[in-house]
């Protein structure tokens, strides 16, 4: 038992070094997501009278399947970083807590690959 | 004094509800919410993919009235975070933390959100050539 505060025996032991990049991260997909979600916008209204053939070619060309991977990518990594703060905040549970962090992150990793092959194959060589 | 049932932060109901707080709030729930929402964004995308059955059945549920009323949530949620999370940005840059500031950004993002939804539905409708 020591009397000791916490944050005295924390003192002189160094920083963790990379306690910041969370929060980075967060803030530079959100910087990223803010053209992207304008464009992904206008774009969707833009194509709202679309059949199948006329999104399969918008979704296909060059411009629109790179912002579009672009747009998944950073909506996955955004969305991950997010929902792992909302589990740290309200799952008190240490095992329950690491459980639904692992669902967030395998989730957004197995849609998102999903979603950019999807898009690539449309882009590549389209539906058989 | 076990240490793993003592309060923990945020305990949000201590607090007299705020436009502040209430914002705070819904942006963690709209966040959640548009989580939620990339389930509708990969399907539609997989189902492209996949032809034109499937991507006809994503169509007739986007055009459903339950597949209407979620995207209209999740329009507003997304025009919310979005407008919201660059209020976000602003305060990151160290900018706006007057309390006047802070309620003024505040209800500008209220109005911004809710106006943008009705515009993009507005032009939505009209987009797709004045049917329902």
């Amino acid at each position: 038992m020591t009397l000791k505060t916490p944050l005295a025996r924390a003192r002189g032991l160094g920083s963790a070094k990379t306690g910041a990049e969370h929060w980075w991260a967060e803030r530079w997909t959100a910087l990223a997501l803010v053209p992207l979600v304008i464009w992904f916008v206008i774009s969707v209204i833009a194509h709202m009278g679309d059949d199948y053939s006329a999104a399969v070619a918008w979704i296909g060309s060059p411009v629109t399947a790179v912002l579009l991977v672009l747009l998944i990518a950073a909506v996955f990594h955004h969305g991950q970083l997010g929902l792992q703060v909302v589990a740290e905040d309200y799952v008190h549970d240490e095992r329950w807590k690491l459980a639904v962090i692992f669902a967030v992150k395998g989730g957004a990793i197995m849609l998102s690959v999903a979603a950019i092959l999807a898009v690539l194959r449309i882009a590549l060589g389209g539906p058989a | 004094m076990q240490s793993d049932k003592r309060p923990l932060s945020p305990h949000l109901q201590v607090y007299k509800p705020q436009l502040t707080s209430m914002l705070s709030i819904l942006h963690r729930l709209t966040g959640v919410a548009l989580a939620a929402g990339t389930l509708l964004l990969v399907w539609w995308l997989v189902a492209a993919a996949a032809g034109p059955e499937a991507f006809g059945t994503v169509q007739a549920f986007v055009g459903s009235w339950l597949g209407r009323l979620l995207l209209l949530g999740w329009t507003f949620a997304l025009l919310y975070h979005l407008c919201n999370g660059v209020r976000h940005l602003v305060w990151d840059v160290g900018w706006g933390f007057e309390l006047t500031q802070v309620y003024a950004s505040g209800w500008i993002v209220v109005g911004a959100s809710v106006g943008l939804t009705i515009l993009v539905w507005i032009l939505g409708y009209a987009a797709r050539g004045g049917g329902i």
